[in-house]
């Protein structure tokens, strides 16, 4: 089998995860390599939970199968749980620890399971990598940087088929430049919160 | 902008985005649309090449409408292919309903310039009503169509597509699914053409559809099917890739299909030929026959319904062919939702006898709450829709339509009862009206409005209906993007444009009883609602306050402050209207069992502040 690298990012409407997905395209293609990106609209944008998928490499199409994710990357801990179907034990798993709570949640209509126990639930299923982006993200300058954080955190674990440093390059000129010293400081600070793991 | 670069090399672009390129390549003249997920950023490209043109004084090169409805974008744009351009028009699958009208017959009458109509489907109904399969509609109008499987054979297929229209003299209908247009791939990107800018229109008795101008035409349009297929046995869109040591076994598959195809034939290492059609109607039918001469046994795999599997069983029976066809009927596929890889590796495992590549999914037994997409916070719909409720609470139908209020479905509001298409809110509303005693108060956008709601307006006042219909006025296409409408003093292509009223075009329609309130003054909204409900006949309320996204964003430009709002817990009586019953998503429960506001959600719309009895909601600090 040709090597395929397969990437799922979750989280919810609005947090910037289709964007994450695309730039990690545009590494890929800046890298030279085949890749495919999914993206869902209209009605998911509006709070709701959102999957982006990215296939590089010896791919036909841009959706993933159910446990083939080589990483499932979340901005969200219980969006994580919710995509696991990607999952097999082998897959790299990587969350943002923040809650975003639901409004079936904050109504008192549905409950938000304990933090810990998601965690626990989540190295079931793979490695587990708990990233603090809001924390990274503030350290180096605005909670803004919190996806870079993210992004970072992903090239630190080398299943990325391409150097890092090609991911940041393509962050970076995707914004402006009065803000590119302090996304250059969250990517590496995501990169060492997974290569210490 | 990757899109507007005018040169050659490889990038990155979405299924819709190159399209568009396609088109640009191909010269295209004019673009309409009415925009919907997933077909939208087809034209918002369109859109944003000619405001960014328009604001340096310039000639973007193409005239671009975001129209009234999709009838009217396709009319616009068969009659600028009529003069000779180069058209383009794109819609989402349930737009060619609207259009189809004009579909039908313009069939008939044929094109001069190319013409592309654009249908994107959406199987598994990521954000429509149904998942209807349009290739039906090819069949129906007599129109050839093409079925992009990557958006690179969308540019492809887009470019090349005028070509082909105008060698046939017909419209042409490119069908894509969700994963084409919103899926991003690698497009080998080529130079612009220079387009025409001006046609001339030549006049012909045969185009004007009269009974007997009909007749011809319809044996005309079967001969140019003729002509089409002898271009499908051609199109190098149709072909047959060889996978391992074919011996007797086919694959006959079109569109994103092939792709899952391709790659778990790959994976499970199997020897069969896959026939991958690009042109799917008419089919290339000598190809179609070879092929099925060349394998004892074919697994069809198309999304949706068996359009490509009863064609084939058809051409296997004409030939006298004993081939088995797998498929749908043989109940190895469905006819619901779209397509991926699992469907197709277990389809594939159970037709030839082989292992399953893939493991069964993961499954947590933690139950997650849900996360279902909401009104955002501070949105005005959400403070009318409160206002209405307060004004009369039980035993009220609430015919909806399609736009974000269509989640005004949700708890804690539940005031969405019943849909069916654009502007269905108001037709539904009279039968309503008819049809029992039950209050009835309905809801639509304003862009819903000029679409497809003035007639049934004109109905309700005509027969004088004992209804009230609600249009709530915010200025936008929200919810596929903030597009312009009639209603907005601008247009696609960035010019200043002629505001059309709401109300005025209701008092227009006959409506005597219309007023127009701010829902941002919840109190005076619903007293409108209370006598619009007295009223004994049709009567309008016209909710006029700006989409809060749209509302901040200008704001910001403006550097105005947005003040957030918290609650003062001391004055706090925990009586929850703002969260049970306005149900704003930024307000959430503490640990301590107290009322909070999420800083990080409020958009600051202040309307928590007025519902609250205890005057415990007032504005904290300028944000964001």
């Amino acid at each position: 089998m040709n090597k395929k690298t397969n990437i799922v990012l979750t989280g919810v409407g609005g947090q910037g995860v289709i964007t994450a997905a695309n730039i990690l395209g545009k590494a890929a293609v800046k890298a030279g390599l085949n890749v495919y990106v999914s993206e869902i609209h209209g009605m998911a944008q509006r709070g709701g939970t959102v999957d982006c998928t990215v296939r590089i490499g010896a791919v036909s199409g841009a959706l993933v199968a159910n446990g083939t994710a080589d990483v499932i990357l979340s901005t969200e801990p219980i969006e994580t749980l919710r995509y696991i179907k990607y999952s097999n034990k082998n897959t790299k798993i990587i969350t943002d620890i923040t809650p975003v709570i639901p409004f079936t949640v904050s109504a008192g209509i549905e409950e938000y399971p304990e933090l810990d126990k998601i965690f626990e639930e989540l190295k079931n299923y793979g490695s587990l990598y708990k990233i603090d982006a809001v924390k990274i993200a503030k350290e180096s300058g605005s909670i803004l940087t919190k996806n870079t954080v993210m992004l970072g955190a992903l090239a630190g674990i080398d299943v990325l088929p391409f150097k890092p440093e090609i991911l940041l390059e393509t962050i970076l000129e995707n914004i402006p430049d009065k803000y590119k010293e302090m996304n250059k400081k969250a990517f590496e600070g995501g990169l060492k919160a997974t290569r210490k793991h | 902008m990757e899109l507007l670069e005018n040169k050659t090399g490889k990038k990155l672009l979405l299924g819709n985005e190159a399209i568009t390129r396609g088109a640009l390549e191909a010269g295209v003249d004019v673009a309409t649309t009415y925009p919907g997920t997933p077909s939208s950023e087809i034209a918002d490209a369109f859109s944003m090449i000619a405001r960014d043109a328009t604001s340096k004084n310039k000639d973007p090169g193409f005239y671009f409408e975001y129209s009234t409805n999709e009838k009217v974008a396709l009319e616009v744009a068969a009659a600028a292919s009529l003069c000779g351009l180069r058209s383009l028009t794109c819609m989402k699958h349930v737009g060619l309903n609207v259009a189809s009208d004009a579909f039908m017959t313009y069939l008939y009458i044929g094109c001069k310039g190319g013409h592309i109509i654009v249908s994107a489907d959406d199987p598994g109904c990521h954000s429509s009503q149904n998942e209807q399969d349009n290739r039906y509609f090819a069949i129906f109008a007599g129109a050839p169509m093409l079925e992009p499987a990557t958006p690179q054979e969308a540019k492809e297929m887009t470019r090349v597509g005028f070509d082909i229209s105008e060698e046939l003299s017909s419209p042409i209908l490119l069908r894509t699914t969700t994963r084409l247009n919103h899926i991003r791939g690698p497009v080998e990107i080529n130079k612009f053409k220079e387009p025409k800018r001006k046609g001339y229109f030549e006049k012909n008795p045969m185009l004007v559809t009269t009974p007997a101008v009909a007749r011809v035409r319809h044996s005309e349009l079967l001969n140019m099917l003729k002509k089409a297929e002898v271009l499908s046995e051609k199109s190098p869109f149709n072909f047959i890739l060889n996978i391992g040591k074919p011996e007797h076994w086919g694959i006959v598959t079109s569109g994103v299909s092939f792709n899952y195809v391709k790659e778990i034939v790959e994976d499970l290492g199997l020897n069969v030929r896959i026939l991958k059609l690009g042109m799917t109607y008419p089919l290339p039918r000598a190809m179609c026959e070879n092929f099925i001469k060349s394998c004892k046994n074919i697994v069809v795999v198309e999304e949706l319904e068996p359009i490509l599997e009863d064609q084939f069983k058809a051409i296997a029976f004409d030939i006298g062919s004993n081939v088995k066809i797998f498929g749908k009927s043989t109940g190895h596929f469905s006819r619901l939702y779209e397509y991926n890889l699992d469907i197709v590796a277990d389809a594939f495992s159970k037709i030839f006898n082989v292992k399953n590549p893939f493991n069964k999914p993961a499954d947590s037994k933690i139950k997650l709450p849900s996360r279902p997409p909401v009104l955002c916070p501070g949105c005005p719909h959400r403070a009318t829709y409160f206002a209405a409720k307060k004004a009369k609470p039980k035993d009220v139908v609430y015919p909806t339509d399609i736009g974000c209020y269509t989640l005004g479905r949700y708890k804690p509001l539940e005031m969405a009862d019943l849909l069916l298409c654009m502007g269905s809110n108001a037709g539904m509303a009279c039968g309503l009206a008819v049809a029992t005693d039950q209050k009835i108060i309905s809801f639509m956008g304003d862009s819903t409005f000029f679409h497809a709601a003035i007639p049934a307006i004109i109905d309700a006042a005509h027969h004088n209906h004992d209804l009230v219909i609600t249009i709530l006025d915010n200025r936008t296409t929200a919810m596929t993007g903030h597009q312009p409408h009639p209603g907005t003093d601008f247009d696609g292509m960035g010019r200043k444009a002629k505001r059309i009223l709401v109300e005025d075009v209701v008092k227009g329609c006959g409506i005597d009883h219309v007023e127009v309130v701010d829902p941002n003054k919840i109190k005076e909204t619903t007293e409108a609602f209370k006598r619009a409900l007295e009223f004994k006949g049709p009567a309008v309320i016209v909710s006029k306050s700006p989409c809060i996204l749209l509302e901040n964003r200008n704001k910001t430009k403006r550097g105005e402050d947005i003040f957030i709002y918290e609650i003062d817990q001391e004055k706090c009586k925990k009586c929850k209207i703002c969260i049970s019953q306005f149900g704003c998503p930024s307000f959430y429960y503490g640990k301590d069992g107290a009322i909070y506001i999420d800083a990080q959600q409020c958009n600051g719309c202040g309307n928590c502040a007025s519902i609250c009895p205890f005057g415990a909601i007032s504005p904290k600090e300028a944000m964001k």
